[in-house]
Formats: structure tokens, C-alpha cells, sequence
């Protein structure tokens, strides 16, 4: 006691040492709480996890009303593999009627790149309902996995299946380029599905959920202030006509080719057909969806390929309308204007071939497909006069064919069409060397052949703009999206050509018709209907040429035009004119009359080589 | 008159501050046990199958417990001070054979649903027992008296003597009870101690100690360290006289530290793991993985972390709500604070313990009696060690010692304990105008 007086002032060192503690405290306190944010972030990842709400995406009308694609209910499980601790392994095999190896599997795949142990991935694609029923019962116990719903694509009509596209996951590219996607999301891949994606998408939302430490959903963050809800996907009103594209691919059934149907006071794409065909159906997704696209990748007649838009084709006779056109509005050639034919053409030593048939003028000329002639018209138009140096004349050639379409991506709203080729100056000289060639040289152009490709869109778009004579609307595939009825601007102007002389549209279309009247199509005559067409047999380094046709009707106001491509069939008005007919006439008026052409038509399959049909038509 | 009645009110003398503050805590702890295991399907603050029910069970019980000692004469602590240290001690042996095992620790005696640790008793009874021998012996104070080695035992026979009560408890609840947090309390009573009169040389030596340790831990050259500590002590004779004693006394220095230095690492390797991990954790020694040893600690830090300036409001916490924080109901009690309350909760909390732990040091000076002074230092150090470790380790500046928050943790031991503890202390404190000794 005797120094207590000393040891009394210890009480200031002690409580001094209790008040620096406490204040050391504060400090550290401050700076995790007020200055570090750091932590905050970890506790948002730790306790809330924000799902997405996929929403259902458009359904896609024809332009009847009709139904095209809907949408059905589709259930993804999903695994975080770092996540996943405890899992009740055999259970979820079970439910999932996967063996355990199977099951190790899938979580060594979702491990590796490009998927990583920390980010979801999918563990089972597109489960039914009854799967995910039994799932949710028992979920708690599978931490790491949780169901994501979707939907996924169903088509009641099993038609259209190139035009409408298809869906699938989304590439990594394009998920690292667009934040909109991540990995495993759908978007359209193909047709318009792909075109039409941001409308038919619609807005993915997200509700912030709060989760336990046993990844036990426990409620919403904040009674999902900051949840954003999905916005469904606009409806797509196309213009496409159901029935009539059902029908076509009933006729284009065993064939190879395409078939596009527009109307030419629209541009509006009637139908869009291209064969072989494939059951939209067979890629939703599922299991069984990769076996199916295995299947039509590796199918040799290519079902997957849409030739309506992406396959060039020499246009064989059906060119030379745009040949007769392009000589009058020059003022080279008249109605009367005939040349000879010595079943071919003479100054080439009879090539290009022709078949026999009397002297032509210009109508019949079109009427009868005259080879000769529109070699003769060729030259006109390249070597004529206006024009000192052949090259000049040749460039106003390509130019007045190019302002029909060919050459040129037309621009429509389907992915990945193709210009075709319209041979350049530049071209020639390169095969035949500068000075090498002479419009005799290439005179097979005039008949459609030689260089010149275009794709069947193309094709039937030239038909568009002789049956409006002498302009188009770009062809499309859209009426409307969502509630607004209005398209693209560009879909509603009309594109003028190069040819402005009605006379010569007039001259050409008597022609036409009288290529069903009396002419090659003679046989493919749609009773009650004026029809106007021309056959084409384009030869190509395939095999047997291919059999095009194209065709308009009826002559005044004319509501839809066709142009279809069957490949390796031989003679056009064989094979592509009896079909068009019938689809004009199905289209036109309402009916068919002809039950035993479309039953010989539907019942051809050329592809296996069964041949039906043994008349030869010339 | 009006003062007779005063002396002999039960209250008379009472320090109402810390009554008040200690009402305080234990409300605001009730609240933040209430938060940290709230859950929707249970919200009747009744139902004692959740530990908000219980705690308020045993909050109930130390209401009860506070009232008794108050009515009981003090002299009955200062006379049986070494009675309640042997009682509870045996109990402390006993319960490793007689209780039942409880997370592989063998310190429980259970009532069904209830369960008592004994240990966390032994810390007022030590306290009594040390007050009772301080009061009657001195320490040897100040290092007045030469380091002569013949006299050493004699001259610190009484610090021997003092630190024997505390080395005995920590050995048993240690080695008995494998309790390492409710052991490593009793080091508290240092204050005690050196308020009584241990030297300085000791603390200073004590930290000294301490930072070889880390330091050894942290640099991870051993090598690097001992030359460096070459180079100071080397340093060191510029500024003493080069005696030949001098001299030998800094080689024995230096030599003791790399004793220090070479032993902490013979010593950390023979930690058990998970305490190595603890200290790992602390120091970020090594790569230490989040998910697994250092879990614990980084989800307390996430918790508080997130709280904020003004905290997510109450019952808003999701850290602690939804068991991201391991215990967060005992000894991380402290993070559902730190979430739902934020920098102003958890500093009005921290500045409330220290208010308490300060209260009770000016109470315990005013004392006339050693007894009473000594109990209330035993009283303020294990407050403050309670507070320092428990809150240091959810804030990342101590290693995890499993030990609770005062007055905040659930638990009926930890609050009975607590009570009993500062109550005795209240009524020493209440009684000592009546004390002429």
C-alpha cells in the first residue's frame, strides 16, 4: 500500500491503453464501412442473385391472320459448378435419367472453357415440364442448379422453314461483341428470325433475388425495387401466304430448286420456297436438335442451303426479256424486227443451238425462246453505234441488266442473300486478255448463259418488274411488327429500271403471253387466267440443265408473279411451268381445276430419278 | 432520515451509469440476436425455440441473478472469494467427465434445451480470488530492487503466487476443455497485475515477445530477420558503455530475441491446424483461400464492410440474415451490427463497451478498499479483453478466437457470467462508503 499513491497513475496508462484500442477500432471501422466500398459489391454477389427473365419472343403471322410460330415452354437446368457443394448427386441422375459418369461429364464441360467454373452454364438443355416439376421438388438439394425457363420456337404449320430461319445459342463472338447477349442465349440464326431478331426478342428483364448461404432462394432484394420487367416480343405480320406456300412445297416436294412468289404491286413475297424443305420443327432444340442439324448438314441435296436466295443459277431464256427490252428502249429493234435462225445462230457457226421452229419476230421471238435472235439482239445492243468502242457498249448493257436486280443485292430484309454476277469489263479481260473478246465472244450472255448467275429472288423480281412494267418494290418479307403496321421505308418506294418505254414492255409481256398461248408454256395454260411467262432451260456445269419458268398473272393488274428453278430437270416447260401454273391458278383464283397435273407435278421426284412423267414437251 | 432510508434501500449506492449502460447493451444485444437468426416463419419474439426466445429466457434469469447478489451483503464475496474459485474449479474439472460433449468440446453441463459452461463462471471467481490475495499481499512493484537471481523467487514469491490462480484455470479449461478462447481470457488479468505493481520490464519484455512473433511470421526470411537484429543490438553499443557487462547483457539480448525469433517458428509449426490458419488468416500469410479457412473472417469483414455509413436498417441485413457470417448470433454477433447499423451503430456500440470498461476503472479507483479496487480492474481487463478480441477479429485485426462480445453475444453462460461479474462489482462499489476497513 505504501506505494499505491505511485501505482495510482498506472490508471492513466490503462485506461490511455483501453481508449487508443478503442479508437485503433473506430478508425478500422471507418475505413471498412464508410471508406472501402469494395465490400459492398461482395455483398451483393454473396446474398443476391440476379436472374434473368427470358421473355417469350414473337409469334410470326402469314398475311392472313394464320399462325406461323409460337412458342412453348422450355426448361434449362443450369449449373454454377463452383456453387455446387453437397449435391445430391444420385437423386438429380435419377431425375434427370443420367448416369453418374454422364453426370460427372457435364460438370468437367462446364468447367472448361469456354465455360468456367464460376459462370452458369447449362447442364440439360430443354427439359419438359413434368422433368422440371420434378426437379423444383427437390432443387434445395442440388445447390449450384437452378431451372432457367425459356421458351423455345414451335411451328404449327411444318412450311416456311428457310424463310422463317431458325434459332439457336448464341455464338461466343457475338456474345462478346453484344452485351445484350451472354453465353447460352438464343437468337435467330437464320431467315427472319435473324433479321427480324431485335423486334421478335423482345427485352430480357431481371429479378434480383436474395439467397441464403445454402443457395436457398429466400425472397425478393428490396420487394424487387430494382427488379426490370421482361417485355415480350413484338409479333411479326409477314407476307407470306400460308396456303400458297404450303401447296408450293407439296409441288416442289422431290425436286431441287426454288420457288418465289411476289407480288408486284407490293414487293411483298408471296412465298418463299426452297427444296428440298426440312420440318421447321426438327430444330427447336431439345435432344434432339443436334442430331437433326447433323443429319441436314450432312444431307447431300443440302436441305438446309436456301437456294431461293443464296444459290446462283444461269437464267437461261427467261433473260432474254430483259435482252428485248433493254434493244427497243434503245431503238434498235421493233415489233416487227425479225432475224434469221438456222437452228442456231449463224455468224457463230449455228451456237448457241436453237430448236427448230419458223422465222420469229420480236413477239414470238419471246413466244418461242429463239436462241439466234436474242444473239442478234445481244449485238445490237453491245456494238451499237451510239457507242464507238464495243467496251462502252458492253458496260450499258450490264448497266440497263444490273438496274433490273441482277448483279446487285437487292436488299431485302433476309440475311444473307447474294448479288449474283453480272460479268464486269474487268472480268473478260482477265479470262480472254485485254482485246482479247468481242461481243461474239460472249454472246451466250444474251441467252442467259455463259458468267451471268442470279439467284431466284432475283429472278422473280425482274418478272415483278415487267408485269409492273418498268419498276419494283424491293422484295420483303414483313407487312408489319407489332401493333405498328409500318416497315422499312425503302419496302414502300418503288425502284424505277433502266427500261422506261412501256411500248416495249407491252411488246414483251404479248410475247409472254403468248408463251402460254402458243409457245412453249402451252401446255401449262391456266384456264380462266392470262397468264404471262417464259421458260427457260439454263444449262449449267451440273449435269442436265435446269428447268426455269417465271411467270405473272393476270396481264391487267397483275397480283402475283413467280419465277421458279428446278435444278438438273431438264426443258423449263416440263417442269417449272406446270407448277407455276398451278400455283397462279391456286393464288388467283382460288382453285385448282387441274387435279391431275398437281397430282403428276406433287408425285415427280427427280431427286431419287423417278420420272412420272414421259411426255416431252418442247 | 430521508438518508437512513436511502442506506437501507437495496439500491443505495448503486452506480445507476452502469447500471443503465449495462441495460443498454443487453437490450441492444437482444435486438441484433433478434436480427441475426430472424426469419419469416418466426416472428413471436416468444417462442423459445428460437435463441431470441431463449436469450430472452436467460436475460430474464440475469435480471434475476443481478438482483440477488445486489441483495446479498457484500462481504459474503469478500469472504468466500476463494470458496467460489475452488467450487467452480472442481466444476471446471469435473465437466469433462460428468457433461455432456458439445462440438467436440467437453465443457457443458446441459438442461435439455439450456446448457452451463463453467468456464465462463471461472472468470469472476479468479477475479475474486485474485482480489482477495492482492488485497492481502503486495507485489513486489518497480524495479527498484537489483536482478539478483538467489532472490528472485523470494522477492516475486506473491507475483508467482498470482499468476499460479490464473495459470491453473487456463491449463484446465485448456487442456481439460480444449477451450483455447475461454483459456486465453485469463491473460486479461496482466492488467490487473500491473496495476497492482508488475513491472513494466515485464509488459515491455511481454510485447516485445509478441512482436519477434509477428515479425517472424510476417518476414519470411528468418535469416534476413536475425541480421537485422544483429544490426541494431550492434547499434545499440554506440549508445551504452562499452563495459564488459554491457556488453555481455546485449549478446544475451540479442541472443534471447533469435531464441524468440527460432522458436516462433518450432512453435507455429506445432500449432494445431487450424490455429495456424487463424494466424495465417490475420497476417495474410500464404494464399489463403476465401472459401474455406478464410471464410469466416472475410464474410465478417463483407458484413460490415457493407453496412455503410447509417447501415442497411434493421432486420435489412442479408449478410447475417441468410448465414453468410458464421455464428453470427455468438461471437460474430458484432457483423449483424456492423450491416444493419452501419459505422454509427457499430462505433455507439464500441464507445458503449468502452464507456462501460472506463466506468468501472473510475469506480474501482474511488474504491477505499484494495478488494474492491483489485475485483473492479478484474472486472474493467476482462471486459476489455472481451471487446478488444471479439471485435478485433471481425474487423480482421485479431485471429479468430472463439470468444463473445459482453452482454452482446447470445448465450446464458456469456451473460450470466458477465452479470455476475459486473453486479459483484456494483455492489462492492455500493457498498463502499459502508466499508471502513
Amino acid at each position: 500500500m505504501n506505494n499505491n499513491a505511485q501505482l495510482a497513475d498506472r490508471k492513466f496508462i490503462i485506461g490511455g491503453f483501453f481508449v487508443l484500442i478503442a479508437i485503433v477500432y473506430i478508425i478500422r471501422l471507418f475505413y471498412l464501412q464508410v471508406i472501402d466500398k469494395s465490400y459492398e459489391a461482395s455483398a451483393r454477389n454473396n446474398a443476391l442473385q440476379t436472374l434473368t427473365e427470358y421473355p417469350p419472343r414473337g409469334f410470326i403471322y402469314d398475311r392472313n391472320g394464320k399462325l406461323l410460330v409460337i412458342n412453348e415452354a422450355s426448361y434449362d437446368l443450369m449449373v454454377t459448378p463452383k456453387l455446387v457443394k453437397g449435391c445430391d448427386t444420385m437423386a438429380l441422375c435419377e431425375i434427370l435419367e443420367i448416369t453418374k459418369e454422364e453426370f460427372l461429364k457435364r460438370i468437367k464441360k462446364a468447367c472448361q472453357a469456354p465455360n468456367s467454373p464460376r459462370k452458369q452454364s447449362i447442364f440439360e438443355k430443354q427439359m419438359s415440364s413434368a422433368t422440371n416439376a420434378k426437379l423444383q421438388e427437390k432443387l434445395y438439394r442440388f445447390r449450384g442448379f437452378y431451372v432457367q425457363s425459356r421458351t423455345v420456337r414451335k411451328y404449327p404449320r411444318p412450311i416456311a422453314a428457310h424463310l422463317l430461319g431458325y434459332i439457336g445459342e448464341v455464338s461466343k463472338e457475338k456474345a462478346e461483341k453484344d452485351s445484350y447477349y451472354k453465353e447460352g442465349d438464343y437468337i435467330g440464326i437464320s431467315g427472319m428470325e435473324r433479321s427480324y431478331e431485335e423486334a421478335l426478342r423482345g427485352k430480357k428483364g431481371t429479378r434480383i433475388v436474395v439467397k441464403d448461404v445454402h443457395n436457398k432462394e429466400v425472397g425478393r432484394y428490396m420487394n424487387g425495387k430494382y427488379d426490370t420487367a421482361a417485355v415480350a416480343g413484338k409479333p411479326l405480320y409477314c407476307t407470306i401466304d400460308a396456303s400458297l406456300q404450303e401447296y408450293g412445297e407439296r409441288l416442289m416436294k422431290g425436286k431441287k430448286g426454288a420457288l418465289v412468289a411476289i407480288e408486284p404491286s407490293t414487293g411483298e413475297i408471296l412465298c418463299l420456297i426452297s427444296a428440298p424443305g426440312y420440318d421447321p420443327n426438327l430444330l427447336v432444340g431439345g435432344k434432339e436438335r443436334n442430331k437433326n442439324f447433323a443429319k441436314l448438314v450432312y444431307d447431300s441435296t443440302l436441305p438446309l442451303f436456301n437456294r431461293a436466295i443464296q444459290a446462283e443459277y444461269p437464267p437461261g431464256s427467261t433473260f432474254k426479256l430483259i435482252d428485248a427490252l433493254i434493244a427497243q428502249n434503245d431503238g434498235l429493234i421493233n415489233r416487227s424486227t425479225m432475224y434469221p435462225c438456222a437452228r442456231g445462230y449463224p455468224p457463230m457457226g449455228g451456237k448457241p443451238k436453237c430448236h427448230p421452229h419458223g422465222p420469229v419476230d420480236l413477239v414470238n421471238s419471246v413466244a418461242q425462246s429463239c436462241n439466234s435472235y436474242y444473239s442478234y439482239v445481244f449485238r445490237e445492243i453491245v456494238d451499237q453505234k451510239k457507242y464507238p468502242k464495243f467496251i462502252d457498249g458492253y458496260n450499258h448493257w450490264r448497266d440497263m441488266v444490273m438496274s433490273f436486280g441482277p448483279g446487285t443485292k437487292l436488299g431485302t430484309d433476309l440475311p444473307y442473300d447474294r448479288p449474283g454476277k453480272v460479268p464486269s469489263v474487268k472480268y473478260y479481260d482477265k479470262v480472254f486478255g485485254k482485246n482479247g473478246w468481242r461481243s461474239n465472244t460472249i454472246v451466250s450472255l444474251g441467252i442467259g448463259q455463259a458468267e451471268l448467275l442470279l439467284m431466284p429472288l432475283q429472278m422473280a423480281n425482274v418478272v415483278a418488274t415487267i408485269a409492273n412494267r418498268g419498276y419494283y418494290y424491293i422484295p420483303h418479307t414483313v407487312k408489319g411488327i407489332g401493333n405498328e403496321k409500318e416497315i422499312d421505308k425503302k419496302f414502300k418506294e418503288k425502284v424505277y429500271v433502266g427500261v422506261q418505254n412501256q411500248e416495249a414492255y407491252t411488246n414483251v409481256i404479248d410475247g409472254m403471253q403468248r408463251c402460254f398461248d402458243a409457245g412453249t408454256a402451252y401446255y401449262s395454260r391456266i384456264p380462266g387466267v392470262v397468264a404471262c411467262g417464259k421458260t427457260g432451260t439454263a444449262e449449267n456445269p451440273h449435269g442436265k440443265s435446269h428447268a426455269v419458268f417465271m411467270a405473272f398473272a393476270p396481264r391487267e393488274k397483275p397480283q402475283i408473279v413467280i419465277a421458279c428453278l428446278i435444278e438438273n430437270a431438264g426443258f423449263g416447260g416440263t417442269w417449272s411451268a406446270p407448277i407455276v401454273s398451278l400455283m397462279i391458278e391456286k393464288y388467283v383464283t382460288g382453285k385448282v381445276t387441274r387435279p391431275e397435273l398437281e397430282k403428276k407435278m406433287e408425285a415427280v421426284d427427280l431427286i431419287q430419278g423417278k420420272n412420272l412423267i414421259t411426255t416431252e414437251f418442247h | 432520515m430521508a438518508l437512513r432510508r436511502n442506506e437501507n434501500s437495496l439500491f443505495y449506492g448503486v452506480d445507476r451509469i452502469t447500471v443503465i449502460t449495462y441495460t443498454l447493451l443487453v437490450l441492444m444485444g437482444w435486438l441484433n440476436i433478434y436480427a441475426a437468426v430472424y426469419n419469416e416463419e418466426h416472428k413471436n419474439i416468444l417462442d423459445i425455440s428460437q435463441k431470441y426466445g431463449k436469450q430472452l429466457i436467460w436475460i430474464a434469469g440475469a435480471a434475476i441473478l443481478a438482483f440477488s447478489i445486489l441483495v446479498i451483503d457484500a462481504g459474503f464475496y469478500t469472504v468466500f472469494a476463494y470458496w467460489f474459485y475452488a467450487i467452480i474449479l472442481l466444476l471446471c474439472l469435473l465437466v469433462p467427465f460428468l457433461g455432456r460433449e458439445v462440438k467436440g468440446s467437453r465443457s457443458w453441463f446441459r438442461f435439455g434445451d439450456f446448457g452451463i459452461q463453467p468456464a465462463e463462471f471461472m472468470k469472476f471467481a479468479t477475479s475474486l480470488a485474485l482480489a482477495k490475495f492482492l488485497s492481502n499481499e503486495n507485489l513486489i512493484v518497480l524495479s527498484r530492487y537489483r536482478l539478483r537471481f538467489k532472490d528472485l523467487f523470494k522477492n516475486y514469491k506473491n507475483t508467482f503466487i498470482a499468476v499460479t490462480f490464473l495459470i491453473v484455470p487456463m491449463l484446465i479449461i485448456k487442456v481439460l476443455q480444449d477451450e483455447t478462447g475461454l483459456a486465453i481470457v485469463f491473460v486479461a488479468f496482466i492488467i490487473v497485475l500491473y496495476r497492482e505493481g508488475l513491472s513494466i520490464n515485464i509488459l515491455i519484455f511481454g510485447l516485445i515477445t509478441v512482436i519477434l512473433f509477428v515479425l517472424s511470421l510476417v518476414v519470411a526470411e528468418t535469416n534476413t530477420l536475425l541480421i537485422w537484429m544483429g544490426v541494431i543490438t550492434a547499434c545499440g553499443f554506440l549508445f551504452i558503455r562499452r563495459t564488459k557487462k554491457n556488453i555481455l547483457f546485449a549478446v544475451l539480448i540479442y541472443l534471447g530475441a533469435a531464441g524468440v525469433v527460432l522458436g516462433t517458428n518450432y512453435v507455429y509449426e506445432h500449432l494445431e491446424p487450424h490455429q495456424r490458419v487463424r494466424i495465417d488468416v490475420l497476417l495474410g500469410r500464404n494464399e489463403v483461400d476465401l472459401k474455406k479457412e478464410g471464410y469466416n473472417v472475410n464474410q465478417a469483414k463483407i458484413a460490415i464492410g457493407s453496412g455503410g455509413f447509417w447501415g442497411k436498417g434493421y432486420l435489412e441485413g442479408t449478410q447475417t440474415k441468410y448465414d453468410f457470417v458464421p455464428e453470427q448470433d455468438t461471437d460474430f454477433i458484432f457483423c449483424t451490427v456492423g450491416e444493419e447499423w452501419g459505422f454509427v451503430g457499430s462505433s455507439i456500440v464500441v464507445i458503449l463497451e468502452l464507456f462501460l470498461i472506463l466506468r468501472v476503472v473510475f469506480l474501482s479507483e474511488r474504491q477505499r478498499s484494495p478488494f474492491s479496487r483489485i475485483y473492479g480492474y478484474g472486472v474493467a481487463s476482462i471486459l476489455f479483453f472481451h471487446l478488444c478480441i471479439n471485435i478485433g477479429m471481425t474487423i480482421g485485426l485479431m485471429p479468430v478466437i472463439g470468444i463473445p462480445l459482453p452482454f452482446f453475444s447470445y448465450g446464458g453462460s456469456s451473460l450470466w457470467s458477465f452479470t455476475i461479474l459486473l453486479f459483484i462489482f456494483i455492489k462492492l462499489d455500493a457498498n463502499r462508503l459502508l466499508i471502513l476497513r
